[in-house]
């Protein structure tokens, strides 16, 4: 792309598919469609690629934040068969503090930060499959997350002893503990067995199909594991977003024994994936904007067009186009939106109903999802636990304060992944929440346990010398907090969109939705399935590339 | 690799096989003629690289390729740069041939070799070693050698320790690094080294252990170092007295001739020879006992230089139990006298367990002697009945306690942090839930506790094990006989831990002039222990047990009676420990399994009559070699006994011809089978 000439004609100029938007989502879908052969225009508003899923410098990603539309004007050519499309930024509440704007200057170019932080990925996760299926991984460079703990009110950080290693080191449970915990594990290992080598009735039951759909958090009563160990399990392993423990209260999140298995039985493979690999998480060096990239490339090897910068500012319903910022009208059958992208309103007042139904995932709703995550950023100089860099604290719920509701997860991660200068970390926070206010207060909450109290600007001199001895805790550089919406993707026949980032660790629900989407759109073809048979085999054995 | 199926070969892998062999056998041939030749050149010595980076295990060629080196290096001694190339290059060789087969024996004697030569540097061989190390971290040809070239250049061991902190770190499971562990440990302890004193370090080190067997109790490595650990707990180095016969303090009456004694004290002694035994029983095989590291202090006259011998297997010259003869009856007649005779063990350094270690304090007891004048003539050519004629033993438990030392005195043991030690481990492995490891180390560690802590919980203890060790007996059947024998062991302790517990098996054989008789019979016991406490027993009933053998009895050696009926016994040999007890006048093998098995293993593992020298010049062997040829096990249990009374009924070897044979070779023999014989 030429910046000299902001609008060249493109060409050509019908395609079977544009998508709008390059998240996660959205990339996958294009990298799927170029590879099965279809003519993909792939277009991002932006003038980066990854959308709400990008890594971006701190000017860039305050910039992002804050802009509450990127849409340009409506076009004055008002024939009634086209419909202007707005942007609506997911983003609400958002507060951005710079506490040493020298420091921040100094390094300014060495920030990746991720919107949708804190995001990690399990080694045996959907979207690493997914990656070696389409050949992206040649694109991306791994490195493990070194360690995660659970946290609490005090500030104290406890091991989550996630194998037997880990809980042979371990050195703040019990003997008995280690050895309810490990019991538990090989239970779990034994069933994952059991169930994978035989599904016939011959396969040893190790858990009841009663145990099964009964409550998680009740099977791990019945087998005696005490409330730390229950904790450490249904948040820190489990990775749960809501309390199990008041189950009248939040029916709807409680999880059956079987998800909570496949939870742990994810977990357990991760572990043991990559020989290259320690521990179950990973996370991409640059961050987590190079996972939508490394399937753009991907896409673009396989013939999708690209051009970034590009908003669609209408949809031209009669002649099945849309026409572009450029003014450019461009024809494809099939469209792909990113959530954020809306009617205008000035254009939903003349729809008629037919239109309103064609159009239907891009009518903005009244909030269509209760939940909002709230996440938090902060660049710290130094770490939330000595001598480790890369890790994932948990704060299950009621943790921090009686009052919280919803787990809260702390991703930090250091220079060895290229997020941020030397001596400093990116300290990323988020939390599920019914409001702004409340999930701010827990992020806040987290915040305040893991770092220094900011102090006052003319009392910072004078008590330099005296924290450094008593606290060695983090101190914050520069901090955003944000609340954001929740927006799943919908099928919707000629026009559908794709999912906003979720509050989840990693992009399993995310890349589901994405190959259901996929293969609504192109006819239950298998995403990725000529990849499978070229290269499954290769790749399977030399896996994700990972440093250690 | 550890946990690696073998998988079968597919056609093309056997014809690629088929293919390297037939290029192996032409190497090789080649390399032989080379070999033979005393060829040295670079292409000979060349040839042998390429086979040994194919086949490690040519061990002729890594032998040729040494003498290849001694060629090479006799002519260029002067130049180091020159000999560290021709080293070099056979370090080279021998790991890529360990790349090939890191557990070639022959690639890892090489680098030894190659390495006596000087010239290497450490950081590659500790390098080198992680590399195979990370390979396989329970490869014993790399702990080895790791321990080889720590020693060549006197590494530390606390840094191989913490060496062994990360392999055991990185996994718990890693069997060779516990194990190297051990060593070092055992090591640092032994000489006493900064920080590693066993009261601090022990207590550690059961810590450390305690996470891995908890963590995963079905995984051996951590069980192996705890019991490791219980061992160095329980067991102090120096070796120490445990018991003797005649006890501290004690008073014992000697006749003169052959009385049983028609007394009801227990510490009546009477013998033909005039003399009585001396015995003194240590808790470990120990050398050295002698008459300057044992001094005897008495107005007994004779007794000045005593001649101490080992009760253990011909031609060993350590033992548990060591005996002298004090003489009683000396040329001048001395009936009716009491005498004071004290006796220092350890008195000059020479008492040297087999371990190495000095019996360090010297010990010294004390006890009188009252010889009497009368001469109790009794029916002695009387058979020794076990059926009936025994009364319950009504004496005080005073009397026991004069008798035998019951209670190891081990005050000069550190037992402090040992009991505090096994009491926390005791506490733990309660918790455990239920596991047969954890049943067994919970007995062991309650044995240990009986072994080292007052006899007022001694009893419940011993219950507790023998329960264990009946729930593992019922758990596992294939360890079953292990677990009988600790259970006859754990019987045997609880019988003999105090004095109440032992009087209700002592009775007083009527028939035998009142004497005192242990009766251990219907316990189902598979082994003999405690022996070190029963130093006193003259007669000892142990039938309707499931003995297999007789070991362990040889220390009694006042023991005249002894009932071994209705148990396990499967030929003489296992009878062989009772060649030691000289006073042994009765004894009933009845129905056991001598001469049962046609094949019996114990024959062949004794020393055969043909390699034996003494038995041709014996009388009986001359007279008829045949039958003791047939019979030499028994022949040689026999010929040393001096029994009056023997049955032997109820075996599969009892007979006519057997018979014969025993009256040849017990000549005083009065009572075969319970048959008076006609002399």
């Amino acid at each position: 792309m030429s910046d000299l000439l902001p609008y060249p004609p493109l060409d050509p100029t019908t395609y079977d598919l544009i998508i709008v938007g390059t998240g996660v989502p959205s990339s996958i879908l294009a990298a799927g469609a170029s590879s099965s052969g279809s003519s993909v225009l792939h277009l991002d508003p932006n003038p980066f690629y990854g959308s709400h899923f990008a890594s971006l410098s701190l000017p860039d990603l305050t910039s992002f934040l804050n802009s509450n539309s990127l849409s340009p004007p409506p076009s004055n050519t008002h024939d009634f068969l086209s419909v202007d499309l707005v942007n609506r930024s997911l983003y609400s509440s958002v507060e951005i503090s710079t506490f040493e704007p020298e420091t921040l200057e100094q390094h300014s170019r060495t920030f990746n930060i991720d919107l949708c932080g804190p995001r990690a990925v399990f080694c045996a996760d959907e979207s690493i499959n997914l990656m070696l299926k389409s050949g992206s991984n040649s694109y991306v460079e791994f490195k493990s997350v070194d360690a995660s703990f659970v946290g609490d009110s005090s500030g104290e950080l406890r091991n989550v002893p996630d194998s037997r290693g880990a809980i042979f080191k371990d050195k703040g449970l019990t003997l008995l503990e280690k050895n309810q915990l490990m019991k538990f594990f090989k239970l779990v290992q034994t069933h994952l067995a059991s169930s994978s080598t035989e599904h016939d009735e011959t396969a040893v039951k190790v858990m009841s199909e009663e145990d099964m759909e009964s409550p998680f958090v009740e099977f791990l009563s019945k087998m005696r594991l005490p409330q730390k160990i229950k904790s450490i399990i249904l948040y820190g392993i489990a990775m749960l977003d809501h309390d199990q423990d008041n189950t009248e209260e939040t029916c709807e999140h409680v999880l059956k024994t079987k998800e909570g298995i496949d939870r742990l039985a994810l977990y357990i493979t991760s572990i043991s994936r990559f020989s290259n690999a320690h521990g179950a998480l990973m996370y991409p060096m640059y961050g987590q904007g190079e996972l939508p990239q490394a399937f753009c490339r991907r896409a673009a090897v396989k013939g999708c067009v690209y051009v970034l910068r590009m908003p669609v500012t209408a949809l031209l319903l009669d002649k099945a186009s849309v026409r572009l910022a450029s003014g450019q009208e461009i024809f494809s059958q099939k469209l792909v939106m990113d959530p954020c992208v809306n009617i205008g309103l000035e254009s939903l007042s003349s729809l008629t109903d037919q239109q309103k139904e064609t159009l239907r995932v891009l009518v903005p709703k009244e909030t269509s999802s209760k939940e909002k995550i709230a996440r938090g950023i902060c660049i710290i100089r130094g770490s939330v636990k000595a001598e480790i860099s890369n890790a994932l604290v948990v704060f299950p719920p009621k943790s921090l304060f009686p009052e919280q509701l919803t787990a809260v997860r702390v991703l930090q991660l250091g220079s060895g992944l290229a997020v941020c200068p030397p001596d400093m970390h990116a300290l990323y926070l988020s939390t599920v929440c019914g409001d702004d206010n409340q999930g701010k207060t827990a992020v806040l909450s987290a915040i305040s346990t893991l770092i220094r109290p900011q102090v006052p600007e003319d009392l910072q001199t004078d008590s330099i010398a005296e924290n450094d001895t008593a606290v060695t805790k983090p101190v914050v550089i520069w901090r955003a907090l944000y609340v954001q919406e929740l927006v799943k993707g919908e099928f919707g026949g000629e026009i559908s969109s794709t999912s906003s980032p979720d509050g989840n660790l990693n992009y399993n629900e995310i890349v589901e939705s994405a190959m259901k989407l996929y293969e609504q759109l192109m006819g239950n073809k298998e995403l990725f399935k000529e990849e499978t048979e070229n290269t499954a085999e290769e790749d399977d054995g030399d896996g994700v590339e990972i440093e250690d | 690799m550890h946990g690696r199926p073998r998988k079968a070969y597919k056609p093309e892998e056997e014809a690629a096989s088929a293919a390297k062999a037939a290029k192996l056998r032409g190497l090789q041939s080649q390399f032989m003629a080379n070999h033979h030749n005393k060829i040295y050149t670079k292409e000979a010595v060349d040839l042998s690289t390429k086979l040994l980076e194919i086949n490690p295990e040519a061990y002729t060629a890594w032998n040729y390729r040494k003498l290849a080196v001694e060629d090479k290096l006799s002519g260029i001694e002067s130049d180091p740069d020159l000999v560290k190339t021709i080293l070099d290059e056979e370090l080279r060789v021998v790991e890529s041939a360990l790349k090939q087969n890191f557990k070639s024996y022959g690639a890892w004697h090489h680098r030894k070799w190659v390495l006596s030569k000087g010239n290497s540097s450490v950081g590659n061989e500790l390098r080198l070693l992680d590399n195979f190390q990370k390979l396989d971290t329970r490869n014993f040809h790399a702990w080895n050698y790791r321990r080889f070239v720590v020693e060549l250049t006197k590494r530390s061991e606390q840094d191989e320790l913490e060496y062994t902190d990360d392999m055991i770190g990185s996994d718990f499971s890693n069997y060779s690094a516990w194990h190297n562990r051990s060593v070092l440990l055992s090591s640092l302890l032994a000489r006493k080294a900064d920080g590693f004193l066993p009261n601090k370090k022990i207590p550690d080190e059961y810590k450390l252990v305690q996470n891995a067997i908890f963590t995963d109790e079905d995984d051996q490595s951590g069980w192996f170092y705890h019991l490791w650990l219980l061992d160095q707990t329980v067991n102090v180095e120096t070796p120490l007295l445990t018991s003797s016969w005649p006890s501290h303090s004690s008073r014992i009456s000697l006749y003169a001739g052959c009385s049983k004694g028609s007394f009801s004290k227990l510490t009546t002694f009477g013998s033909e020879s005039g003399s009585f035994p001396l015995v003194l029983y240590f808790d470990q095989a120990v050398g050295g006992v002698s008459s300057s590291t044992v001094t005897i202090d008495s107005e007994l006259k004779g007794n000045e230089d005593l001649v101490w011998e080992p009760v253990s297997k011909k031609n060993s010259q350590v033992s548990c139990v060591w005996v002298a003869r004090l003489k009683y009856i000396s040329s001048e007649p001395c009936f009716g006298k009491e005498y004071k005779v004290k006796v220092r063990v350890g008195n000059s350094p020479g008492i040297v367990s087999s371990r190495g270690c000095n019996f360090s304090a010297s010990y010294e007891f004390v006890f009188t002697a009252h010889v009497h004048d009368t001469v109790e003539e009794s029916s002695q050519d009387g058979i020794v009945s076990w059926k009936d004629g025994f009364d319950i033993w009504d004496a005080e438990s005073k009397d026991l306690n004069a008798l035998a030392t019951l209670d190891r005195s081990n005050a000069q043991m550190d037992s402090k942090w040992r009991q505090e030690a096994i009491a926390e481990e005791i506490d733990l492995f309660r918790e455990l839930p239920d596991s047969k490891i954890g049943k067994l180390t919970l007995a062991r560690l309650l044995m240990a506790k009986a072994m080292i802590s007052d006899d007022a919980v001694k009893g419940v203890h011993y219950n507790e094990i023998l329960e264990l060790y009946k729930d593992l007996m019922a758990l596992d059947s294939s360890h079953y006989q292990y677990y009988k024998d600790e259970h006859s062991v754990a019987l045997l302790r609880k019988v003999t831990s105090s004095t109440e517990d032992l009087s209700g098996h002592l009775f007083r054989c009527r028939n035998m002039n009142n004497s005192v008789c242990l009766r251990l019979n219907n316990l189902s016991l598979s082994r003999i222990a405690s022996v070190e406490k029963l130093l006193f027993v003259q007669m000892l009933d142990l039938s309707h047990n499931e003995l297999h053998s007789t070991e362990g009895l040889e220390a009694m050696q006042l023991l005249s009676c002894l009932n071994l009926s209705h148990n396990r016994i499967r030929s003489f040999s296992s009878l062989d420990s009772l060649r030691h007890l000289k006073q042994l006048r009765v004894l009933d093998v009845s129905h056991n399994h001598i001469g049962e098995h046609s094949v019996d293993t114990t024959r062949y593992l004794c020393s055969s009559p043909l390699s034996n020298s003494e038995w041709p010049q014996d009388e009986v062997g001359s007279q008829m070699p045949s039958l003791v040829t047939k019979y030499w096990d028994a022949y040689f249990v026999l010929r040393d006994l001096n029994l009056k009374q023997l049955d032997i009924t109820g075996n599969v070897i009892a007979g006519d011809e057997f018979s014969s044979f025993v009256l040849q070779v017990a000549p005083k023999l009065v009572w075969l089978d319970g048959k008076k014989l006609e002399i």
